[in-house]
């Protein structure tokens, strides 16, 4: 009979695939959710009042769906019309999309905590929209922003392990495999969660960092 | 260089500004009075486009102020504003609110941008508070930022909305000082103002504002000291006399 620590040494190469597969659907989804959710905001704040419809309509049904819902729906369904995507693409995707509505939210509340004032100096001296959302807003909602963002990864980190539902092999679903197949649940799910708690621990470091940082300001 | 011919302009059912008109000729200094809500910043910010309106017309130099059209971009750079809540970008330091309007708007050089903004916050007197934020500065030393930047724009005339109302008390001259400055070295300039001092020492003319209307116009001296309507009497005592 081997040790514990025998035994955690032999299933960690494997574990450690996994992880490499949760980093990488963490940062592909964080980076898509990030990009979209910019997009979100901005037409959120748009004149152009379908813009404004869309992005409304778009958050408030992505936020009222689990997560594993939409996961479910582009793997399993999309096919159906005729979009086949790998189980890691829809994992990155579907992962993306559902948190581009969190981070529209937080982009919204970075650009609604700019006082008016500012915007109506910025036309007064003759700049234009584009120009004020890269000089004036994009600046300082970045740093409002900045701080429930790095929760927000930490939610991605942890949430990822939701893709192992429709059979990436992340952490999460090695461990799975690993504790099926030795029913040595205790010592697989110990290890996987130190494993996760390792990955978050950064993380939530920088995070308070950076809420230190800017709260002062 | 700058006329208003007959502006209307409704927020819903309510009429605040029910036909206004005047002309700012080059080199004026025009002062705008009247009691609050009568609609004085509504009419400045429609010089600028800050404002839409329902009726007439407002033009700069001929060229007609339309909110909506994209020449209105190229017009506001003619046209700088100086607000009551100075409204600078706290991201940035003096230095770089005043240059922001050259480098980003003009595309001058950053290095000739960087003079042009010394030099005008010398002239308001912070040559020595250029790399300061704004949250490091007095209100009135930020709304001298304010006019550095409005002036760095070297427009055709300046807007400003009750420039020192939001400052304490011991704050109101430097500003003023600085205004008065401005107006001796010629700029054309429109000023909503409570200060009757400035008004009657800088004026060339003051229009008194009441309920979206011009009740009366003429020289400070006629206007101020010698009014002909029976509520600009009755305004000009309430705020000179506000125990009375
Ligand atoms: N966005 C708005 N919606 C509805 N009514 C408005 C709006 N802005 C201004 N008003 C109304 O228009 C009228 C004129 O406002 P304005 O701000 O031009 O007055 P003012 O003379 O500048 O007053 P104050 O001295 O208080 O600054 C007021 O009755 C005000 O309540
Ligand atoms: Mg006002």
């Amino acid at each position: 009979m081997l040790s514990a620590f025998e035994r955690a040494s032999e299933y960690l190469p494997v574990l450690l695939q996994g992880v490499w597969l949760t980093i990488a659907v963490t940062l592909l989804s964080l980076l898509i959710s990030t990009v979209l959710g910019l997009i979100w905001a901005v037409m959120g704040r748009s004149n152009f009042l379908p813009f404004r419809v869309f992005s409304r309509t778009f958050i408030t049904v992505i936020r009222g769906l689990p997560i594993i819902v939409q996961l479910f729906y582009i793997y399993f369904v999309l096919p159906e019309i005729g979009i086949n995507l790998t189980a890691f693409q829809a994992g990155v995707f579907g992962m993306g999309i559902a948190y581009s509505a969190y981070q529209a939210e937080n982009f919204r509340a970075g650009f609604e905590a700019i006082d008016r004032g500012q915007i109506e100096a910025a036309h007064s001296i003759g700049m234009k929209d584009s120009l004020i959302l890269r000089r004036v807003i994009l600046p300082q909602a970045f740093r409002i922003s900045l701080p429930p963002y790095g929760n927000t990864m930490i939610m991605m980190l942890k949430d990822s392990s939701l893709v192992s539902t429709i059979t990436v092999a992340e952490l999460t679903r090695q461990g799975q495999l690993i504790a099926a197949s030795t029913f040595d649940n205790m010592t697989v799910f110990s290890l996987v969660a130190v494993i996760y708690l390792l990955m978050a621990l950064p993380l939530t470091y920088l995070t308070h960092r950076l809420e230190r940082r800017y709260k002062k300001t | 260089m700058i006329s208003v011919r007959d502006i209307h302009k409704s927020y819903g059912q309510l009429e605040v500004i029910k036909g206004v008109s005047f002309d700012v000729t080059p080199g004026e200094v025009v002062c705008v009075i009247g009691p609050s809500g009568s609609g004085k910043s509504t009419i400045l910010r429609c010089l600028n486009g800050l404002e839409t309106y329902q009726k007439g017309e407002v033009r700069i130099d001929g060229q007609l102020i339309d909110p909506s059209a994209r020449s209105i971009i190229a017009l506001r750079q003619r046209v700088s504003m100086v607000f009551q809540r100075f409204n600078l970008f706290p991201h940035r330091t003096a230095l770089e609110n005043v240059m922001e309007g050259p480098v980003y708007v003009k595309g001058m050089e950053r290095k000739a941008a960087r003079d042009l903004a010394a030099m005008y916050l010398e002239k308001v007197g912070l040559g020595d508070k250029m790399q300061n934020f704004p949250d490091n500065l007095s209100g009135g030393q930020q709304q001298r930022v304010a006019i550095a930047r409005a002036l760095a724009m070297e427009p055709e005339a300046i807007l400003f909305d009750e420039p020192t109302s939001a400052l304490d008390p011991e704050l109101v001259g430097d500003v003023l000082g600085v205004m008065r400055q401005v107006a001796e070295e010629g700029m054309t300039m429109v000023v909503v103002t409570h200060e009757m001092g400035f008004a009657r020492e800088v004026a060339d003319r003051v229009l008194f504002l009441e309920g979206g209307t011009i009740v009366e116009e003429g020289t400070a001296q006629e206007v101020l000291r010698n009014p002909k309507e029976l509520r600009t009497q009755d305004f000009l005592h309430r705020v000179l006399h506000p125990l009375d």
